[in-house]
């Protein structure tokens, strides 16, 4: 086809097991969500794709593009800083707000706060 | 040869994406919380940003990538901003 | 100095970010992304964080390592865990940990650290007891996970920040 053709074999065929090998432990990562039972649970599986899989793809494109045209496309690494620095961000503050909801309704499924039953919120706002 | 192999290796990656869109979708269609719902809409962002990684590959256009940083940074705020709202009610205080 | 460049480091890595962006190191570009960093460390001035120093540079590349071992060895249980929930039941669990670690930052990156690994995930932190909550999703004995994350993480970053 188009420029792929250009690529030597000692740079495709770790391209190709960089992509299979990231796709592959995203769609893990994404099975946790069906399959798991709890939402705290499956608060851990989006990070399967978060780290290893953006990390292995990015990687994968960085060696594609620094063999076949000669610059490094730094796209890649600011992708994977942002997603690196935000994704924790996101998932403890979803983790929060769900146990915040959780002890709203009284749920035994999970820990009482330590102090007290007010369920304020504004101590624990890391 | 060696072309077929890794036009067929980035299509065989895209379908694995796919279905892992569709794992997520799932879940955010069927999710029996609010918060469910919301994991589910984070890690499809962050599945789609990974395919639109894998088209760049396939075609060479610097626009994919464009394309993926600002899915990345979008979907980190709307999912902060939805996590916010689950918490307090509001998204701004 | 300091007046005008309240955070160095700050204003660094924003004009680094910006180059990166326009992947360009034109002078135009170097002049802007500098008048950016340097009003955004203004902004910081006014959100007012706690200024840390940090200390030995050494255990900060030591703890890097270690994150980064811990990040892919973890990955790999996770995707165990997650592919064989069929035959095993998944035993998941909360642990509630006392730590002593009270400056912001090193707390934040303590937060940071657990949630990026699979496997763990930060939920609260009550600053009046200091006790920490996290879920495990793989919890075979709760005082392993908090020995684990006592020596592993509090203690470096103890040293690092107070």
């Amino acid at each position: 086809m188009n420029h792929l053709t250009d690529l030597p074999v000692w740079a495709a065929i770790p391209v190709c097991i960089l992509l299979l090998l990231g796709s592959a432990i995203t769609l893990a990562g994404s099975m946790g969500l069906i399959r798991l039972k709890t939402f705290y649970g499956r608060l851990h599986a989006p990070t399967l794709g978060a780290s290893a899989g953006t990390i292995l793809i990015c990687l994968a494109s960085m060696i594609t593009f620094a063999v076949l045209q000669n610059r490094w496309i730094i796209h890649e690494v600011l992708i994977i800083v942002f997603v690196i620095l935000t994704t924790p961000v996101t998932l403890m503050l979803l983790g929060q707000s769900a146990l915040y909801r959780d002890r709203i309704e009284g749920s035994n499924d999970v820990p009482r706060k330590a102090t007290g039953e007010d369920a304020d919120t504004s101590a624990a706002d890391i | 040869m060696n072309e077929l192999f890794i036009i067929w290796s980035i299509l065989a990656s895209q379908v694995l994406l796919g279905l892992a869109m569709g794992c997520a979708l799932f879940r955010m269609a069927r999710g029996p919380r609010a918060q469910d719902r919301i994991l589910g809409l984070d890690a499809l962002y962050i599945n789609a940003m990974l395919l639109l990684l894998t088209f760049g590959v396939r075609t060479a256009n610097s626009i994919y990538f464009e394309a993926a940083l600002i899915i990345a940074l979008l979907g980190f705020v709307s999912s902060i901003a939805f996590a916010k709202f689950l918490m307090r009610g509001e998204v701004i205080e | 100095m300091r007046y005008w460049f309240p955070y160095p480091l700050l204003s660094l890595s924003l004009l680094a970010l910006w180059l990166l962006i326009n992947q360009s190191l034109s002078p135009g570009h170097i002049v802007l992304g500098t008048m950016l960093g340097i009003a955004f460390a203004w902004v910081m001035v006014n959100l007012q964080p706690d200024k840390t120093r940090l200390k030995t540079f050494g255990r900060i590349v030591i703890l890097t390592g270690h994150v980064a071992v811990d990040v892919v060895r973890s990955n790999i249980a996770v995707m165990s865990v997650i592919l064989r929930t069929k035959t095993r039941p998944v035993n998941s669990g909360f642990v509630a940990i006392d730590i002593s670690l009270r400056d912001e930052n090193a707390l934040a990156l303590l937060a940071c650290i657990l949630t990026a690994t699979p496997g763990t995930a930060w939920l609260e932190f009550d600053r009046q007891t200091g006790v920490l909550l996290i879920h495990v999703l793989d919890l075979q004995n709760g005082q392993n996970w908090i020995d684990l994350i006592k020596r592993r993480y509090e203690a470096p970053l103890k040293e690092i920040f107070e």
